[in-house]
């Protein structure tokens, strides 16, 4: 512990290098891009699976930490998926009809 | 960390790794060619967190986490899969929630497992633990309200009363207060249900006031709470990986806030307290004008022959499932050889980027939906405009009339056009009450019916005029 001044260095890196890399991304790909964050901030998960697996949890952690895993795990996967499904209808010309 | 079975130094690489995927994932949304390699390197930096998380020498319970792993998998797949694109924003606004809860509800364990551990909860953990918990709960029932709107559950438009603003103030100091107080006597536990309970009920209260027509810039704003949750997170956590992620979300969701806050030339505080949308009473009822109106056999008669013809879709277009049939319509203009251009106003819609999303859902190639700046300075030599299921964003009146409720609030300039048609159901002014100048234009022409039925006529009447 005592790291926190060391982690507001990182956290305070990380958001400026997020304002830039989202400052590239075009419009086009807004709605994509806010599903990829999500699942990007599932990673949370870690938070969970350290509750959840830890060996002497009481049931409180055991069960906060279950339902954590569910959510997380669900904005993971959905969350990719989705991203996935949008950007693959991004085409630039007419597909040939077939 | 150091007596994990990876060894000391493996595991922190391998969050390394993960942060140096979600970065290039993002940096690779900057372009539709690479954005797929972009959710491809995401995916692999979550395994890598995930499977480095398992081999840690705390995590001893595996039968638990694969249960809720299963679980997770079965629930997320189908939403992924089934859910159909105009459903976005709910989706959005759901996972936000189910984002938000589950970093809450770590929150509130790590609390009481600090608490039964000693005196382990220093001032500073405190504070990242009760910003973590009070954006999660807040952002949990703010999302769950968001989606409740967009799916109209809940009514669309704004419910306001007296002294509003101040109930939704004095909640959230009583909630900043209790944390704060949480934050010096982590050891009053009887004070963090209290929070807790403030911070969920703030969340819904936040949203009551909040019409649909805000809901891109709320769902941006909702996006970097849960983002900063998990980000607080890591600072309870004292994990770098979790911080650099939720940062990354937690600016991603305000900048896109941001932008959309801009594209409406309003403040944040105006979006959240001001209740945009209602219906103006005041304004009275606007006195009947005469309009022009065509049948669709005119309309087609027009389109066909225009060279150019911007499209500028709406809501109005998502509600009616009219892409589909607007793709119809582009495929035989273009084959005729009229260059049509969709214009997407940033707040088009109910999320950021939900028009590209639809349109690119019904095959329109994306070089051809072009933003309003990019757009606006190309309006005069428009031969068309045709405005389907928008309203505000066309309105003259957000730079004519400084009066108006949307004055100063950038707009797709369809005026400028050479010959307007808006698809329009009836002569009911827009989401946010507001009369609409553009209506009553001598280059305007009324097309009066449902969107999607109308375009049909369209294309069927262009197909004839085609043939013929």
């Amino acid at each position: 512990m005592g790291s926190y001044e060391f982690d507001l260095w990182v956290f305070m890196l990380a958001a400026f290098l997020g304002f830039q890399l989202i400052r590239g991304v075009s419009p086009l790909l807004h709605t994509p891009l806010m599903s990829l964050t999500n699942a990007i901030s599932a990673i949370a998960v870690v938070g969970a699976i350290l509750l959840a697996g830890e060996k002497d949890a009481s049931t409180l952690s055991r069960i906060l930490g279950f339902s954590a895993v569910v959510l997380a795990t669900l904005n993971v996967v959905s969350g990719y998926l989705i991203t996935d499904r949008m950007l693959k209808m991004f085409k630039r010309r007419e597909p040939e009809k077939k | 960390m150091t007596d994990s079975i990876l060894g000391g130094g493996v595991l922190p690489i391998l969050y390394m790794l993960a942060a140096i995927g979600f970065i290039l994932a993002i940096k690779w949304m900057n372009s539709p060619a690479t954005a797929r390699r972009g959710v491809i390197v995401g995916e692999i930096g979550m395994l890598l967190a995930v499977v480095g998380t398992l081999l840690r020498a705390e995590v001893v319970n595996y039968q638990w986490i694969l249960v809720a792993f299963v679980l997770g998998t079965a629930i997320g797949i189908p939403i992924a899969y089934i859910m159909p694109m105009t459903a976005v924003p709910q989706r959005t606004a759901f996972s936000h929630a189910c984002g938000a809860l589950a970093s809450a509800l770590i929150g509130t364990a790590e609390y009481y497992k600090g608490l039964r551990q000693g005196p382990t909860l220093t001032h500073v953990e405190m504070t990242a633990l009760i910003i973590e918990t009070l954006l999660g709960f807040l952002t949990f029932t703010a999302s769950l309200m968001a989606f409740g709107k967009l799916q109209e559950v809940l009514p669309q438009r704004p419910i306001t009363y007296k002294g509003q603003n101040f109930v939704n103030l004095g909640i959230f100091g009583a909630a900043a207060g209790v944390g704060l107080a949480l934050i010096f006597a982590p050891g009053q536990t009887y004070l963090f249900p209290i929070f807790t309970g403030l911070a969920l009920l703030f969340g819904i209260l936040l949203i009551i006031p909040i019409g649909g027509a805000d809901m891109p810039t709320v769902i941006a704003l909702l996006n970097s709470y849960a983002g900063l949750s998990a980000s607080a997170m890591g600072f309870v956590l004292n994990n770098k990986l979790l911080i650099v992620a939720g940062a990354l979300d937690g600016s991603s969701g305000f900048i896109l806030s941001v932008i959309m806050c801009r594209a409406m030339n309003r403040s944040f505080s105006n979006v959240l307290f001001g209740a945009f949308g209602q219906l103006q009473t005041s304004s009275g009822k606007v006195a009947e004008r005469p309009v022009r109106s065509a049948s669709a056999e005119e309309a087609a008669q027009i389109l066909e022959a225009a060279r150019t013809v911007v499209v500028i879709p709406g809501y109005g277009m998502a509600v009616a499932q009219a892409q589909h049939k607007l793709r119809e319509m582009f495929d035989i203009l273009t084959r005729r050889g009229v260059n049509v251009e969709f214009a997407i106003h940033p707040v088009a819609g109910r999320m950021p980027g939900h028009m590209n999303v639809l349109l690119a859902e019904a095959d329109v190639p994306y070089d051809k939906l072009r933003e309003m700046e990019d757009v606006n300075p190309e309006m005069p030599m428009a031969d068309v405009a045709l405005v389907i299921g928008a309203n505000d964003v066309v309105n003259p009146g957000a730079e004519t009339d400084p009066k108006s409720p949307i004055a100063g609030m950038p707009i797709i300039q369809a005026y400028k056009a050479h010959t307007v048609m808006v698809i329009k159901r009836s002569m009911n002014p827009g989401f946010a009450g507001i009369d609409n100048e553009l209506y009553y234009m001598p280059n305007t022409i009324m097309l009066f019916g449902d969107a999607k039925s109308f375009l049909a006529n369209i294309v069927k009447e262009l197909g004839a005029l085609v043939r013929a």
